[in-house]
């Protein structure tokens, strides 16, 4: 899986009350409405303004907090290709490979607010295109690789009739 | 080698030795979803074509998010969930019996077993030894279509507190500097075992509100040792034949061990918007809210509402304030009623709500106005958590709520209690 797009960059520890309020509660089944609040009280400016492939890029612990899976799917809704975090919460990062959202981890501290990136899911690689320079990542574990190369884990359930991990 | 609780009920569970950095296919004796997150659980159910639960009688659909409905998308909502229910055979718990954590450890946790909910709190059951954890819908709807999940067994991170409790400090103090400590990353993939005398002298009560917080640590469960207490608060609860004794063996390998001595711990606060942005509420003592929150599973049992009863008898809240109150169950609320604690707090001021997750995260009722500070007893406090994010959350333990609805200004209960 190869990702080319723009950087929206965030800070540290953003919850998923950030990502995706709890107050839009009501517009959990309605997803695409759902996603037009997305991550709206970290950036009002993302949800309006980001396009399909951009990234996400974030600071330390991203998506602590609650369960709710619609975090990573408004993200993917959004349009976002891919999250780039120095760490993520447990149960987000886990949601995240489930919808087939991929969620990497690397240092983000030198990579800026519309910066343009490629990143290489397969090789780890992830290049910064703006300031020229380029990062290898620790590859997603492989449990976890298999289910999102098959797009999900419905979508890995489906084609292998069960968890055969 | 010795093992820690996870790797010996997880152990136990896949029927051979594992310890942490295992993946591990595991059996899933309850799996719930509640009405925040069922319709997306049903929709991936669907999506797998699986029409019947696994196991009907070991899956819970529990309505506790938006009780009752404050409109018809929620309605609509609840009514699928109620519907499916009924249709496959799968326990149910409608609304106003109880948030569904508290409904958890009222009705079916016990020692050993492996619980899974749509809600990061599940956690809270990891007070009476079951390795509970929250999950997202899709997790959690592959658990009930096949009564199969998987995991990686955990490192855990020992937290040992030692000593006596001061007057005006409780186990919400307790987590709360736990947690400022770890911070709110500090146990991210990890278990966290709370251990030693001040642990095993808690009530029951007192030790699922240690469990419930370990989530906002980052930890995948909170597990205490099931001991007498555990065994008696079973069989109050008629499940005493459920009892097994779970503890860590001596020589279990640690990723780390945190030690806490309860002398030294105060009432303490967390600051907005940060559950590990903690201090003691003398320091801060004097800042005004505008809103106190008693309730939640984390604090909105009857012994919560007691302590607070016991602090707000005879007197008024500030009238610079709104003090609101949710008992966690059905149960608890009949019990405040019976007692006189819940006469106690509507004559002192308070509004009572039915039980339910509403106040806590934002979606029903309880909305502070921009500006406004809420201080309130429940786990989170990330920026719009409690619906307005140009408000701030405070988290405390009911009694410093309450003396807080009482002065009007974030007040430290010792000398009230």
């Amino acid at each position: 899986m190869k990702m080319n797009g723009r950087v929206w960059k965030f800070g540290d520890s953003i919850s998923t009350d950030q990502i995706s309020p709890g107050r839009y509660f009501h517009l959990r089944t309605d997803l695409p409405e759902l996603a037009k609040h997305t991550l709206e009280d970290a950036r009002e400016d993302y949800a309006p303004n980001v396009k399909q492939g951009d990234i996400v890029v974030t600071g330390r612990n991203f998506g602590m907090g609650s369960s709710r899976e619609h975090a990573p799917i408004v993200i993917k809704m959004s349009g976002a290709s891919v999250v780039v975090a120095k760490s993520f919460a447990r149960i987000f990062y886990r949601n995240a490979i489930n919808i087939g959202l991929p969620a990497i981890i690397c240092d983000t501290d030198r990579i800026d607010d519309g910066d343009e990136l490629s990143i290489d899911l397969e090789a780890g690689r992830l290049i910064d295109k703006t300031k020229g320079f380029e990062f290898t990542f620790s590859p997603i574990p492989p449990v976890m690789m298999k289910i999102l190369s098959e797009g999900g884990l419905v979508a890995y359930i489906k084609k292998h009739g069960g968890l055969k991990i | 080698m010795g093992k820690t609780m996870s790797e010996k009920i997880l152990s136990r569970k896949v029927g051979k030795d594992v310890s942490a950095g295992e993946i591990i296919v595991t059996d899933v004796d309850y799996m719930f979803a509640h009405d925040a997150s069922g319709p997306l659980t049903l929709e991936q159910l669907k999506t797998m074509s699986i029409e019947k639960p696994a196991h009907p009688d070991r899956t819970i659909i529990i309505i506790d998010h938006a009780v009752p409905s404050p409109n018809k998308t929620i309605s609509n909502n609840q009514a699928q969930l109620r519907r499916w229910a009924k249709e496959t055979g799968s326990r149910f718990s409608e609304a106003g019996e109880g948030i569904c954590h508290q409904v958890l450890v009222e009705d079916y946790a016990s020692p050993g077993q492996i619980i899974l909910g749509t809600d990061s709190h599940t956690v809270t059951a990891g007070a009476l030894a079951a390795f509970a954890t929250g999950m997202g819908a899709t997790d959690v709807a592959v658990a009930i279509g096949l009564g199969k999940t998987w995991l990686r067994v955990p490192e855990t991170i020992r937290i040992q507190i030692e000593g006596n409790l001061s007057d005006g400090v409780y186990s919400k103090d307790v987590i709360l500097t736990v947690i400022g400590r770890l911070s709110t990353e500090g146990a991210t993939y990890k278990a966290l075992e709370f251990i030693g005398g001040t642990v095993s002298g808690m009530r029951m009560d007192e030790r699922l509100t240690l469990s419930n917080m370990s989530v906002e640590a980052g930890a995948k469960v909170g597990l205490i040792p099931a001991d007498e207490v555990t065994e008696k608060y079973l069989e109050s609860r008629g499940r005493g034949e459920l009892f097994q004794k779970i503890a860590p063996d001596d020589d279990a390998q640690y990723e780390d061990t945190v030690e806490f001595e309860a002398e030294k711990i105060e009432p303490s606060v967390a600051l907005p918007d940060n559950v590990d942005k903690v201090k003691p509420v003398s320091e801060v003592a004097g800042a005004e809210v505008q809103e106190v929150f008693i309730g939640s599973c984390t604090n909105g049992r009857i012994q919560d509402l007691r302590i607070a009863a016991k602090i707000l008898k005879g007197r008024r809240i500030n009238p610079s304030l709104r003090l609101i109150v949710t008992p966690a169950s059905r149960e608890t609320l009949i019990s405040a009623m019976q007692d006189g604690t819940l006469e106690t707090l509507i004559q002192a001021g308070a509004s009572v709500t039915p039980p339910g997750c509403g106040v806590c995260f934002g979606a029903l009722g309880g909305v502070p106005a921009d500006g406004e500070r809420i201080l309130t007893t429940t786990n989170r406090n990330f920026k719009g958590r409690t619906g307005n994010p140009m408000a701030g959350t405070y988290l405390a333990s009911p009694a410093t709520a309450a003396v807080t609805a009482l002065k009007g200004v974030i007040s430290d209960p010792r000398g009230f209690v």
